[in-house]
């Protein structure tokens, strides 16, 4: 029931919100995703209680001639990406406050849209409505960059959009084939969760590799994973900020929750064939990433790089497919998502006070604001993986698995600890150390909500970086239910 | 079989309505008879009383009788798009006839049980198209349309002859049933194989798939636009309907010797529609090359030769693609008045009016096949379909040509969301027209989401 209600909520809130006009609507979507965040709040409260009680899961039918259900139901690793989710999108919508946008009804109309589908992704336990909100997902996140983002948006955002879409149908090719091998025995074809995993599990390795390749596509582009990830960068520096929030922030996601709910257990065969070479792809990525990012002049685009680096690392986790792996990559999801929101109203705060984001051009910046300069470098040590912050307890989990799983993969892997410290140190003291710039206009006070999501955020890594026993305590179980599939 | 009447009756009385001079009356006389004949074709649905007529000629069992309801549907929206078309014809009385007798065909296609019903279904359904394609007298493009939609179609009908009379020789019979137990009797001379492809060409030169499609695009875009809806849409069902029940029951029992030809033909048509219909600067054209990949997919049903679910994926295909299209077509009537029907002329359109924009959103998402719309689930059925036959290669290449399509479809969407408007001059449209987007985007996404609405009809 709950999650039905968690993922209704929003989308009924987006409806109403497409008939307010004028420059409320931004304090009413404000509220609204508050409102959201109470009841995951609830949702976590009952689930901590009673893991399998009734209230959470809702199963009903859709389409009863072809065996699809409207099944949606909580677990460990969901809740902790709903509960992300729901946490994200106010904060993202009050870091908008600042930011005047054209028709603002239809821009947190969109957001609040694309947070109900997010929802549904978390919590499908469907094939077909997995696949469903996966897709609806995308659409309102491809009007928020076409309709309020930068320079050649329309060109960008559809190669954003065609990619996705491109390896999302790889995916329903993969779910497919699953679904005619599902019922053998009984004659009654599902897209059940569950018997999507017995189906997969009685292929055979040519098979498996089959759906394990379809399905890898998608996740892989959504991530992205290197070298499907051309369309990222482009599209995070022209979204608007909010935009970028909600793709990097949890969007992303979708594709490394899928790994670990939709793919691992379906072809444990494939995984074990193949699973070294998508690490592979995965561990190149981070390298090449990084780099790429230590060259960047402009503040966010090496954000993105930094994101893809990051991903890339969460992704070899849960491929090297065991206990620290999976379950660091949970806990990493969370980390990242918390500190990329961060650094993204970071870069967009730099160019609404100084008019730049070109690293060169900036500089000094502490000295006329070092409230600014404190928050900032909280976040970017998280963001570095600095002992004691959030991002630590999720990177050492991971690089623990690869390393089970391979020490060479681990040992490259491993470079984006030191490479990862390059770019974002080098980037802080460019632009918050160092002389003022002639061109620089002063550094005003921040603005009440900027600082107050900078000052949320950077509790959060804090406090996930101190005591990270909740988010373990989910994700502990979950991970082991998971993994028993793979026996 | 009501239905059938209702609407020949219509036709009759259309042409009378000149020489009886109640012409004005005609336009509300045409548009309740569809509604009726649509109530009387519901009525005889389940009803197994009496399907077959005039010796077992025609059968309008369910099947027929779910695809008659969707052309008369189509046809009903056709009449709401179409009412400029006929308030400005001098020769209105012969317009509306001409489109009833095609109406007529379409019916007959969708029941017939023998060959000769099925030579007559698709000659009525031509003769006025070949009229009307070239109706815009003094244009020499619509001239041009009608002449080569007449000697496509006719070589085209000198093909499905051919092959009727080896299929003759072969069996000594017309009635598909008869035939299909002389088939699996077996022992059939090698010129009955020969007559079973030459139908095979026939019915792909009426369906459009490449390569016997290039009379195609020039028809649809030499003709009025009105006229291109009622091609793509109506014509487009009923030649589905027919090709539907030859192969899948008549031919059913020997898909061998052609379903490595037809997959050839779909393969064609995915990769030449999709990679030309990208091309395109006009938006009709588009529509034109982009209903030729949508035949494709259908034809991908008929390829998977299962009686239930491909029925079941075609009639829903059908319907979905029917009503996108007749929504598509209306904002491009409105917006290509002054005869721009290029992606320039929906520049800035969501501006201008955007419940029309929203309205041709969904039915672009739809042709996309985007989720949740009922294009989403068509191609969905086609998938599940196909998956469990031996052409598995031929869905990777739908998938990749669907992107494709995703591309030129959403040019119309980016032209309208995101390019400046040439005026600003707000777009005004007639109440009907508006009320005529609003019912389709609201059968697109409530089929879209509840596709059982559909699929518990057969």
């Amino acid at each position: 029931m709950l999650t039905g209600v968690l993922i209704l909520f929003p989308l009924l809130a987006s409806l109403l919100l497409f008939f307010i006009k004028g420059d409320g609507a931004k304090r009413i979507a404000f509220v609204f995703s508050l409102v959201e965040f109470g009841i995951s709040l609830l949702a976590y409260v009952w689930f901590r209680n009673n893991p399998n009680m009734d209230m959470l899961s809702l199963n009903c039918t859709w389409v009863e001639s072809l065996g699809i259900k409207f099944a949606v139901g909580l677990d460990g690793i969901g809740l902790l990406l709903v509960l992300l989710t729901t946490f994200l999108v106010p904060l993202i919508v009050l870091s908008s406050f600042k930011t005047t946008y054209d028709k603002p009804n239809t821009f947190y109309a969109l957001i609040l849209m694309m947070q109900s589908a997010l929802v549904g992704v978390f919590v499908a336990n469907d094939g077909f409505l997995f696949y469903v909100f996966w897709e609806l997902a995308l659409i309102p996140i491809y009007f928020i960059c076409l309709l309020w983002g930068g320079e050649n948006r329309a060109r960008i955002t559809f190669k954003f959009f065609l990619y996705t879409l491109f390896g999302s149908l790889f995916m329903l090719i993969g779910l497919i084939f699953l679904y005619n091998h599902t019922g053998l025995d009984t004659g009654i074809k599902s897209f059940a969760i569950n018997d999507l995993y017995t189906a997969g599990r009685s292929l055979n390795l040519n098979q498996q590799s089959f759906v394990f390749w379809t399905i890898f596509i998608a996740f892989a582009i959504k991530m992205p994973i290197f070298p499907l990830h051309t369309w990222q960068p482009d599209t995070y520096v022209t979204a608007p900020t909010q935009g970028t929030m909600l793709l990097s922030g949890i969007m992303l996601k979708m594709g490394t929750f899928g790994l670990i709910k939709w793919l691992l257990p379906i072809a444990p065969l494939a995984l074990a064939k193949w699973g070294g070479v998508a690490m592979g792809f995965a561990v190149v990525g981070i390298i090449y990433a990084s780099c790429i990012a230590i060259v960047q002049k402009d503040y966010k685009r090496l954000i993105a790089y930094s994101s893809i680096a990051h991903v890339g690392l969460i992704a070899a986790g849960i491929l090297s497919a065991n206990q620290q792996g999976v379950q660091g990559a949970v806990i990493q999801m969370l980390s990242h998502g918390i500190n990329v929101v961060g650094l993204f109203l970071i870069a967009d705060i730099l160019i609404r006070h100084t008019g730049t984001r070109d690293i060169d051009k900036l500089g000094g910046i502490r000295s006329m604001n070092g409230q600014f300069g404190v928050l900032f470098l909280i976040i970017l040590l998280g963001s570095v993986a600095l002992p004691l912050t959030n991002g630590f307890v999720g990177e050492f989990l991971l690089i623990n698995g690869v390393f089970q799983y391979s020490a060479w993969l681990a040992a490259f892997a491993g470079l984006t600890v030191i490479l990862g410290a390059v770019y974002m140190l080098r980037s802080y003291q460019a632009i918050m150390l160092g002389e003022k710039k002639a061109n620089e206009v002063t550094f005003g006070s921040l603005a009440d909500t900027d600082k107050a999501v900078l000052m949320i955020i950077c509790v959060a890594v804090i406090a996930f970086g101190v005591y990270p026993k909740p988010l373990n305590d989910l994700a502990e179980p979950a991970v082991k239910a998971l993994l028993m599939n793979l026996k | 079989m009501k239905g059938l009447f209702i609407i020949s009756g219509l036709g009759i009385l259309a042409m009378l309505a000149e020489i009886f001079k109640f012409k004005r009356l005609l336009y509300p006389i045409v548009l309740l008879g569809i509604l009726v004949a649509y109530a009387a074709n519901f009525m005889e649905f389940n009803n197994n009383m009496s399907i077959e007529h005039f010796n077992n000629m025609i059968r309008f069992d369910n099947v027929a009788l779910a695809f008659s309801g969707v052309i008369l549907i189509t046809a009903f929206f056709w009449f709401i798009l179409a009412n400029d078309y006929f308030n400005n014809e001098t020769s209105l009385a012969d317009h509306f006839a001409l489109v009833l007798f095609a109406i007529t065909g379409g019916l007959m296609l969708t029941a017939f049980s023998n060959m000769t019903t099925l030579f007559l279904g698709i000659e009525i359904l031509s003769i006025p198209l070949y009229v009307l394609a070239a109706s815009k007298k003094n244009d020499m493009k619509s001239n041009e349309a009608g002449f080569k939609y007449l000697i496509m179609g006719s070589l085209a009908s000198a093909f499905l002859l051919f092959g009727i009379a080896l299929i003759y020789g072969a069996t000594g019979t017309f009635d598909i049933m008869l035939m299909r137990s002389k088939i699996s009797a077996g022992n059939l001379p090698m010129f009955f194989y020969a007559g079973v492809i030459m139908m095979l060409v026939a019915m792909c030169f009426k369906v459009s798939a490449a390569p016997f499609h290039f009379w195609a695009p020039d028809v649809y875009e030499g003709s009025s636009t009105v006229i291109t809806a009622l091609m793509s849409t109506i014509v487009k069902t009923a030649a589905f309907a027919a090709f539907m029940r030859l192969f899948l029951i008549g031919f059913g029992g020997i898909n061998e010797t052609w379903s490595l030809a037809l997959s050839i033909i779909i393969a064609l048509s995915l990769i030449i529609s999709n990679i030309t219909a990208a091309a395109q600067s006009s938006v009709k054209r588009m529509l034109a090359y982009s209903s030729i990949s949508h035949a494709a997919f259908m034809l991908m049903a008929i390829l998977a030769v299962n009686a239930h679910f491909s029925v079941q994926a075609i009639l829903y295909y059908t319907l979905a693609y029917s009503i996108g299209s007749i929504a598509s077509f209306t904002v491009l009537y409105q917006v290509s008045k002054n005869g721009d029907t290029s992606f320039e002329a929906f520049n800035g359109l969501a501006k201008r009016n955007p419940m029309i924009a929203l309205g041709m959103l969904i039915a672009m998402l739809s042709l996309a096949g985007i989720p949740v719309t009922a294009g989403f689930f068509a191609k969905y059925f086609i998938f599940t379909t196909l998956m469990a036959s031996s052409f598995k290669w031929l869905l990777i290449l739908a998938v990749l040509t669907s992107c494709v399509g995703v591309y030129y479809y959403f040019k119309v969407i980016i032209a309208m969301y995101f390019k400046k408007p040439h005026t600003e001059e707000p777009l005004q449209i007639d109440a009907s027209h508006a009320m005529l987007l609003g019912i389709t985007s609201v059968i697109t996404i409530v089929i879209g989401l509840l596709p059982d609405l559909i699929l518990k009809m057969l």
